[in-house]
């Protein structure tokens, strides 16, 4: 079977790969290129869990074929980090115990990066209709939605 | 089970020669959203799956004398940036954005949602109040459709094989219109529509001189309530008026019972939704 093949960039990374014409973005980055930070939580795009951004659009990796990927610039939660120095809001999610169980937290975490990189200053309304694609069963979201403000009035005050 | 083929054209010609050439086993990929749950779930296994997003004339938006054409794969995201649209077609605009979340935004498209044929599409009633042309190409060439024409019941439209919908055209229109769209849903936001309804309205001197009414999820496909636009047209959108629209719907309704609604609920929705956009898009009208 003829498999497509695909170059692209991930976390910055020029990266080339095979996939099934079918074969999701998320079987791709998890099962052929190991990077398993992006998490399968329902597989039809109603849990968030698998967020990515692709060419600065928030999309769920489960909705988007390996093959769609082909020059495009990929955004994972293995590129959140610089090196060992966190992103502001992964130390804040864990300063602030914006998590439990962790399955949804790297969805979250990239949401919320794609929300503040547009919104540079949300309201509280504005975070939850921001992270509303993304499901989280252990927190009640209350964390999540204080550590993403947080984060979002100290990178205003560093950029004054 | 065939492994699929995956093609992403460059031009709609070529993506319609890419259908033609799969006999009926080609499914076209906007954003996905529905595509790929629906293979996931077993109840499509497309042998081809043509990807449009290469394609420029279906990922553009852009003004030509006063109308605006919307590719027919342009992002519910890519929408909600553009300010131009957002000011001449509030409604649409906002129907689009209803779609999902900020996820499926990313990916969803107005071409999406209207093949996918859901009875509660949420952008189908908004174009089809807009008065929007769909422009469609298949083996025989190009045709102009009107949206309301799409649609043939739930999962099914009346395109026919092999055609694709290439791009939407909302119209020009006079000073002082404006549109609007709502939806009821149990939550604030995440959710299928229980009813949807899309008002564009012309206003000149205070009296309505043009209106189009469509509802959603109250029948197998998205309806064009003609009743409805009659009770505005010629009226100052008083109280009698609004009324006669509202039992227009009403009466337009064929819901079915589900766990999201009653046909009774429904049916009584649709003339309170229609109520309130019109009162939206009024306000719009005069400020326009």
């Amino acid at each position: 079977m003829s498999k497509t093949h695909v170059t692209t960039t991930i976390n910055g990374e020029p990266t080339e790969y095979l996939c099934e014409a079918s074969q999701s973005m998320l079987d791709v980055l998890r099962d052929e290129l190991d990077l398993t930070g992006t998490k399968e939580g329902c597989g039809s795009g109603d849990c968030g869990a698998c967020s990515i951004i692709v060419d600065d659009r928030l999309v769920c990796a489960c909705l988007m074929l390996g093959a769609e990927a082909e020059g495009r610039r990929v955004l994972t939660i293995e590129g959140m980090s610089h090196g060992d120095k966190l992103h502001p809001l992964q130390q804040k999610f864990i300063e602030m115990a914006a998590l439990q169980c962790g399955v949804c937290t790297p969805g979250m975490l990239i949401a919320a990066k794609a929300l503040l990189d547009r919104n540079p200053n949300p309201s509280e309304t504005e975070v939850r209709f921001g992270l509303a694609g993304n499901l989280c069963r252990c927190t009640g979201y209350d964390k999540i939605v204080r550590a993403v403000l947080d984060v979002a009035a100290e990178q205003r005050e560093t950029t004054r | 089970m065939m492994e699929a083929q995956y093609r992403a054209p460059g031009s709609v010609d070529e993506a319609v020669a890419l259908m033609a050439g799969a006999g009926g086993k080609g499914r076209v990929l906007a954003g996905g959203t529905d595509l790929l749950v629906q293979m996931r779930a077993g109840m499509v296994a497309p042998g081809l799956i043509v990807d449009v997003k290469r394609i420029a004339e279906m990922t553009a938006i852009s003004q030509i004398a006063g109308a605006w054409r919307v590719g027919a794969a342009v992002t519910g995201a890519e929408i909600h940036d553009h300010a131009g649209l957002k000011k001449a077609w509030p409604g649409v605009v906002e129907a689009i954005n209803l779609i999902g979340s900020k996820q499926v935004q990313g990916r969803a498209s107005a071409g999406g949602n209207l093949c996918n044929a859901s009875p509660a599409a949420d952008s189908v009633p908004a174009l089809v109040a807009a008065g929007a042309i769909a422009t469609v190409q298949g083996p025989n060439g190009r045709r102009e459709v009107p949206v309301e024409q799409i649609p043939a019941g739930p999962g099914k439209t009346s395109l026919k094989p092999g055609e694709i919908v290439v791009s939407f055209t909302l119209p020009a229109r006079p000073a002082g219109s404006g549109d609007a769209y709502l939806r009821l849903i149990p939550r604030t936001e995440m959710d299928i529509a229980v009813v949807g309804c899309g008002v564009n309205l012309t206003m000149k001197d205070g009296t309505c001189t043009a209106a189009r009414v469509a509802l959603g999820a109250v029948a197998p496909t998205v309806l064009l309530v003609e009743g409805a636009a009659k009770a505005l047209v010629g009226s100052k959108l008083d109280d009698k008026a609004i009324e006669a629209a509202a039992a227009a719907c009403r009466a337009a309704c064929k819901p079915i019972d589900d766990k999201r609604g009653t046909i009774v609920y429904r049916t009584k929705i649709a003339g309170v939704l229609l109520k309130r956009a019109v009162a939206i898009a009024a306000e719009r009208a005069r400020s326009n």
